[in-house]
């Protein structure tokens, strides 16, 4: 029984993972680009390496938001949810995405900026340390073994 | 551009929509045998099926004649969605209706043989490589926008039609290596299929930023940054339910294995 969950408690845990990277994808999309239009479709300092590392992480993150989603409804129809792990996927999914967008596609390939200001520096520090906050949620909610077992014991009945 | 220089362009450009439309012909009769044959396999063929052909047909015919195939001379954001139309929904909808399938049960057991004969040839096989089918996609509208030859186009009635052509073909090849619905000489698994995917979505969005900052040559700025975002966001559309079916079969076949992988796991316990 034990190995089958640890099969199960990764399975929910790339759920998460997948699912968290498509929608902080999404909310980074909906939100800074098309409400706010704080974010450029494109700005002239944007590097050729920019190009193409947007254009790998668009493409992985709109298959994650899908593929991670029939994941869950497999775990689901497999009575093999645990909430937590998933939920702790999502997490670092979404924090590690946010990091990587905030550090290295927005200042190292300055794919585009969070907002056209004079202080960006500001916006930068309040991005990365969503993101790392994100991150250590992740991994606390992802971790806590004691937890996950619990919510076996429900979700099995107990067995 | 102004209105004088557009209608000159308009009649300078006629003949090329013209060549299109033999694009048209020969689908046009694939249609007719495609309902003839789906009636004589009554209720057994789904009528969404033959829905989806018709659409796909005016897909096709949008983007071959009509108002937008002549202003997608002149207006790169209606090229655009003249290229969305043809070279990626009139594609996906045509995998959806399954047309091979459809022959093969329609046709007399002799000929049926030798059509699957043909399909599991040596170059069919390879046209319908997941890689190849990618390249030849995405390949093929790197070199069309990067190169002269999308201002080549618009100078030759036979080219025009082959670009065309091959957008849609190579549009209906990969959809169907990736998504297959009727019946493939090779199966790929569900993990390499995604990565192919994912290449291509990824190969497609680079162009369309790519197109965004660099216009192809004769393109106004202007119009090359809207026809960028088109395709960009507009092959997210058609993506995103290129994703969903792929990952529904893989749903969908998954069903099956779960009682075997338990069995398999507690066999491994013992």
């Amino acid at each position: 029984m034990t190995n089958s969950n640890e099969v199960y408690t990764k399975s929910n845990f790339w759920s998460g993972f997948l699912f968290g990277i498509g929608l902080v994808a999404f909310i980074d999309e909906a939100v800074f680009h098309q409400l706010l239009h704080w974010h450029h479709f494109y700005d002239k300092l944007t590097t050729e390496m920019g190009l193409i590392s947007d254009g790998f992480f668009h493409a992985f993150s709109w298959f994650a938001t899908i593929a991670g989603l029939f994941l869950f409804s497999h775990l689901r129809r497999q009575k093999a949810l645990q909430i937590p792990t998933w939920v702790g996927g999502i997490f670092l999914g979404a924090g590690l995405f946010q990091l990587y967008d905030g550090t290295i596609q927005h200042k190292l390939l300055r794919l585009h900026q969070i907002r056209y200001v004079e202080d960006v520096l500001f916006y930068d520090l309040v991005w990365n340390m969503i993101a790392v906050v994100l991150v250590v949620v992740g991994i606390l909610l992802s971790v806590n073994k004691p937890k996950r077992e619990n919510w076996e014991g429900i979700v099995n009945g107990g067995q | 551009m102004g209105g004088n220089s557009y209608i000159q362009a308009i009649c300078g450009t006629e003949n090329m929509v013209n060549g299109s439309k033999f694009l048209l012909l020969p689908f046009t009769v694939l249609l007719i045998i495609y309902v003839i044959a789906a009636l004589k396999q009554g209720k057994k063929w789904p009528l969404y099926r033959c829905l989806f052909f018709s659409l796909c047909f005016l897909c096709v015919g949008i983007s071959s004649i009509g108002p937008l195939a002549i202003r997608s001379q002149v207006d790169f954001k209606a090229h655009m969605i003249n290229h969305l139309l043809l070279g990626m929904v009139a594609p996906l909808l045509l995998v959806l209706t399954a047309p091979m399938t459809l022959i093969l049960r329609t046709l007399p057991v002799f000929f049926a043989r030798k059509i699957s004969m043909v399909l599991r040839s040596f170059p069919l096989r390879f046209l319908t490589h997941p890689i190849v089918a990618g390249v030849l996609n995405i390949g093929g509208l790197w070199l069309l926008y990067t190169t002269n030859f999308y201002a080549h186009m618009h100078e030759h009635s036979l080219i025009h039609f082959l670009v065309h052509f091959h957008i849609f073909m190579a549009g209906y090849i990969f959809t169907l290596s990736i998504i297959p619905i009727d019946p493939l000489p090779h199966r790929f698994s569900f993990l390499y299929r995604a990565i192919v995917l994912i290449f291509a979505l990824a190969g497609h969005g680079i162009l369309a930023k790519h197109i965004y900052a660099h216009p192809p040559i004769g393109v106004p700025v202007k119009q090359g940054q809207l026809g960028g975002m088109i395709m960009y966001y507009g092959g997210d559309i058609i993506d995103s339910l290129m994703i969903y079916l792929l990952c529904q079969k893989w749903f969908g076949s998954n069903r099956v294995t779960i009682g075997r992988r338990e069995r398999r796991q507690k066999a491994l316990l013992q």
